[in-house]
């Protein structure tokens, strides 16, 4: 589809289109921001020159500094303790029993033979019913067609069990996000010490790399699912809490000072007035922590956390790319399935409360629905055919194989064009960048990103670098920080010259829009372990990998920012621009790129999060860094503080990397505004 | 919403629990679903939970365990895929049973043997473990000497990456895997850099390509393996292990102790007088049995448990002294 504009018929050069250049200040003054941060990095690269290799606080790798001994030291003390305190033993010990008799309960029911039967209790019939009815009652129809065909396809590709399991677990989360999050946001949205004391408690929470409470929590509650709930949990609960929180807050205050006049308690309010009317927003909340939920399927997996993450593990590890996109597959397939339902169910809510039909005809029909559906669970108990799903067509096995033989076949014929990729990019971006950032002494590279850190953010994104920078040198891990840094930049100036590209493409043509949404909300609804796959069959292990899938990760919102950026900037003023005979390159740099300078810091502060999220995740392929160290702490008790002090590391660095941008973003905003 | 509306509604969704009502009625009579009876005594054996490390040769093994238990014993086998020092810590907590392949890992021994007391030595398992440093055929025999850590300073440049920062290229495995090779690279004085495949499989890759496209790789690898016998790669000679000269994990500069690769098991299982404790205690086979079925499961694509079926069918005589006592 070629809807891009054919740039208008004007001759090649304009001079009319700059007749301010004499108004202007001098170049050094207009550009004094950029020449600095450029004269930043020429001071050094030649710091670099003069002290290459001093002081660069690296650290062997089965070295550890005080700092992560004493980790060590913390968790062996907490080991030690495990059957005496009372705490441990009574009060986590009964939540992990609870845990895990609840998991084993409903695997038995659902999804895993019931010993002695060789089938669960229910099979799959009765479960694709059960699951219908329900999507039926909250979220429609449609809901529960897309509800069948979820359900058959992820059955038919092979993986009944694990997707029943995963769906278990998502639920489980849910439902335990809800029981902490709601009234935590409620007493966030009617309590401002409240918000002040939760708010960077959640951030946290939601910075910090997962595999870094993993270990942690696997300690705590013992590996197996109750570990599994808790890290989902800990990952998903943010959004719950923190949408409920706005949603009571945007409630109209003309509103809750009328139902107050009128003689409301507190209670009443909330109940009558403020929690109606935010529902909607609540059920986005809801939304959120599903999707949030499911993404820690993969993650689960390494503590034994039940449901699809264990074949794509698997999978990936025996480089099987095939299998993992299969298994990848079902996790998109229930991904998408759980968005819609809940979305769907959110509208539903508004829909249901305005509209002026008779609910009981609603409430017949889905009394009625329970025969067949009962119907349904018998037959399922009764005959194997209805209890383990039929086997027969082995379509997973051949797509994996398909797929196992293109990968195959690409990797055979592109195999030296991925290589010179590979290769091109480690030697003449990500070398020197690390030559600059690793091999230069701390002292020099830190003040040079405080330098940089100024120059960019201004004295508040100064500040938030020191103390960055100051937790960093305290974990004993600068020089890896730098690596990682050097990293993410890299990923992130990618994710950025590929957003801005495509996303003025979008922004300037309706059809482009309409074409590439659909597909970038599909990329952002994936967990970020199925990016693995594709760049692991391209361009196996090493750095590049685990960059390729973090700028996977991050192009569909760094491409959606910028073109709503692109498409934000007014209408009269592009057409001022063309009628003053502007082309589409002039219109570009000169009108559209500078107006949306805000939209595209922003980017810039989402791009680098959502890559720094997948530092860990890169870890596991070949990625260098922090996040290696995570994912080897994870797995040798030896080092474990040395993981865990890299998990402390990356979030410094991922609030260090937020604040700068974020700043920057609010002081180009207040630029274009004035 | 009109009431039309939903009598259309109403109709649509009939039709279509219908449907998959039928459907499933077509299938009657096919017959009930049969409670799985084992030969003798299932209830005796229940849950049996053998953790998976990340490695074919451990898979093999787990899997033959699992199937004679399962089909002799009537056990519920479950088999968990852990890392080596995750796996450990379900002990304790009754996720793991058994690690049938344990790795010497002294430190873990300490821990949850002689310290917490969850866990029990069940004593050999009868392979014979071997860890170190190996090259492709082709580079032994073209350079004789590189087999003698003393040269491999001498080759570093060839083995330069685009990942190893100049220096020539180490490559391991999975960063679980028990490992010394950063500590030796620094206390041999080797100009070298350790950088990490992966995974088993991956190590396997870039020795396989590097063997048919001649090219420089040198990685740690061990054995029991089934790859070596498609590529016999050639172990380097590290300076020799003495009993101690491991003893401090920063200080290592001696090759890797061999390995008598031993089972350990979860003591409340060991106590409990399930069936399958006796099976763990009697398991034992040789380095070859190994890697036949972990050639059946990596290089001829079988499921694991077929695998294990094959080698149980082929081999009854060793299964049976697995089973003396039992019931």
């Amino acid at each position: 589809m070629s809807t891009v504009e054919a740039p208008p018929d004007v001759e090649p050069s304009v001079p009319e289109a700059e007749p301010t250049r004499a108004e202007q200040p001098p170049f050094w003054r207009r550009h004094w921001r950029l020449l600095s941060i450029i004269g930043v990095i020429v001071i050094w690269r030649i710091g670099l020159a003069i002290f290459r290799g001093d002081d660069t606080l690296s650290l062997g790798g089965a070295e550890l500094n005080d700092f992560q001994e004493w980790l060590n030291d913390v968790r062996d003390d907490f080991d030690a303790q495990r059957d005496t305190n009372w705490f441990l033993n009574n009060f986590i010990g009964g939540i992990s029993d609870a845990l895990n008799w609840i998991i084993d309960h409903a695997q038995e029911l659902l999804s895993e033979p019931a010993f002695p039967r060789p089938v669960p209790e229910i099979g799959w019939l009765g479960v694709v019913a059960i699951l219908v009815w329900v999507a039926y009652l909250l979220a429609g129809l449609r809901m529960a067609v897309l509800t069948t065909l979820s359900l058959l396809a992820v059955g038919y590709l092979g993986y009944w069990e694990d997707s029943v399991d995963t769906l278990i677990m998502t639920v489980l989360a849910v439902v335990i996000c809800a029981l902490i999050g709601l009234p935590l946001g409620i007493w966030m949205g009617r309590s401002k010490w409240a918000t002040a004391i939760a708010t960077p408690v959640l951030d946290l929470m939601q910075t910090m790399p997962a595999f870094a409470y993993l270990v942690p929590l696997a300690l705590v509650f013992g590996i197996g699912a109750p570990a599994a709930v808790a890290v989902t949990v800990t990952f998903a609960l943010p959004p719950v809490a923190r949408i409920t929180a706005h949603g009571l807050r945007t409630v109209a205050p003309a509103t809750v000072e009328a139902s107050r006049s009128l003689g409301s308690t507190s209670g009443q309010l909330l109940r009558q007035v403020q929690l109606p009317m935010a529902k909607r927003t609540i059920l986005v909340g809801l939304n959120q922590t599903t999707m949030a939920a499911l993404s820690m399927v993969t993650i689960a997996a390494f503590v034994d956390g039940p449901g699809l993450g264990e074949p794509v593990l698997q999978e990936l590890q025996a480089l099987d790319v095939g299998g993992a996109f299969v298994a990848g597959i079902c996790i998109v397939i229930l991904a998408i399935m759980l968005d819609r339902i809940t979305t769907a169910a959110g509208e539903r809510s508004e829909v249901a409360a305005r509209s002026a039909a008779d609910p009981r005809i609603r409430r017949y029909i889905l009394l009625g629905l329970l025969v067949p559906v009962g119907i349904a669970v018998y037959l399922s108990r009764t005959y194997s055919r209805f209890a383990a799903f039929p086997e027969g067509s082995d379509l997973g096995g051949k797509i994996a194989d398909r797929v196992n033989t293109i990968s195959d076949w690409s990797i055979d014929h592109f195999s030296s064009l991925t290589e010179s990729l590979k290769d091109f990019v480690a030697f003449n971006m990500l070398n020197p960048m690390e030559g600059l950032s690793a091999t230069t002494p701390w002292w020099l590279a830190a003040a040079a990103l405080l330098a940089l850190g100024f120059l960019i953010g201004g004295w508040r994104a100064l500040v938030s670098t020191a103390v960055c920078e100051l937790i960093i040198l305290g974990t004993g891990l600068w020089n890896e920080s730098m690596k990682t840094l050097t990293t993410v930049l890299a990923a992130a100036l990618l994710t950025m010259v590929i957003g801005i590209i495509v996303g003025i493409w979008m922004g300037r043509s309706r059809g482009v829009d309409t074409a590439l949404r659909p597909i970038l909300d599909a990329l952002q609804t994936m967990p970020p372990f199925v990016y693995l796959i594709p760049a692991l069959a391209l361009f196996e292990t090493g750095r590049f990998t685990a960059i390729v899938a973090a700028v996977a990760f991050a192009v569909p919102v760094a491409i959606k920012l910028v073109a709503d950026g692109i498409r934000g900037v007014s209408a009269s003023t592009v057409e001022a621009a063309e009628s003053a005979g502007s082309n589409t390159w002039q219109m570009i740099t000169k009108v559209q790129l500078p107006m949306s300078r805000g939209s595209i810091m922003l980017a810039a502060n989402q791009g680098l999060l959502f890559v720094l999220s997948m530092v860990v995740i890169g870890g596991l392929v070949g990625g260098q860094g922090l996040g290696y160290l995570v994912v080897r702490g994870f797995s040798q008790q030896e080092i474990f503080g040395k993981g865990l002090a890299a998990a402390v590391a990356i979030t410094a660095l991922g609030v260090m990397l937020d604040r700068i941008t974020r700043y920057a973003a609010e002081r180009t905003e207040r630029g274009a505004t004035t | 919403m009109t009431q039309a509306m939903a009598r259309i509604r109403r109709g649509w969704v009939l039709t279509f629990v219908g449907a998959i009502a039928a459907s499933a009625l077509v299938g009657c009579g096919e017959g009930d679903i049969e409670e799985s009876s084992a030969p003798e005594g299932a209830a005796e054996c229940g849950e049996f939970n053998i953790a998976i490390n990340p490695w074919v040769g451990y898979e093999a093994s787990a899997h033959v365990v699992g199937y004679v238990a399962a089909s002799e014993l009537g056990c519920d086998v479950e088999y968990k895929d852990l890392k080596e020092e995750i796996a450990w810590q379900g002990f304790g907590t009754g996720e793991v049973d058994v690690v049938i392949e344990n790795w010497g890992h002294p430190d873990l021994v300490k821990k949850y043997i002689d310290e917490q007391g969850t866990a029990v030595d069940v004593g050999p398992n009868g392979n014979e473990g071997v860890i170190g440093w190996y090259v492709p055929p082709w580079l032994a025999e073209e350079y004789p000497d590189i087999t003698d850590w003393n040269n491999l300073n001498k080759y570093a440049d060839e083995f330069e990456t685009s990942e190893s920062h100049g220096k020539g290229q180490l490559l391991d495995g999975d960063p679980s895997f028990v490992t010394n090779d950063e500590a030796l690279v620094e206390n041999l004085n080797l100009d070298y850099e350790v950088v990490y495949a992966g995974s088993e499989a991956a190590l396997i890759q870039a020795f396989r390509d590097a063997e048919e496209n001649h090219e420089w790789v040198i990685g740690y690898f061990y054995e029991p393996q089934w790859f070596l016998s498609e590529v016999p790669l050639v172990k380097v000679d590290l300076p020799p292990y003495k009993p101690g000269c491991d003893a401090d994990p920063e200080k290592v500069a001696c090759d890797y102790p061999p390995y008598h690769l031993n089972k350990i098991a979860s003591k409340e299982f060991m106590e409990s007088g399930s069936p399958a404790a006796q099976l763990v205690e009697n398991f034992q086979w040789t380095n070859d049995d190994q890697n036949l079925v972990a050639k059946y499961i990596a290089e001829d694509g079988m499921d694991p448990e077929e695998a294990a079926q094959k080698w149980v069918e082929d081999n009854p005589d060793k299964v049976d002294a697995w089973l003396q006592g039992i019931g």
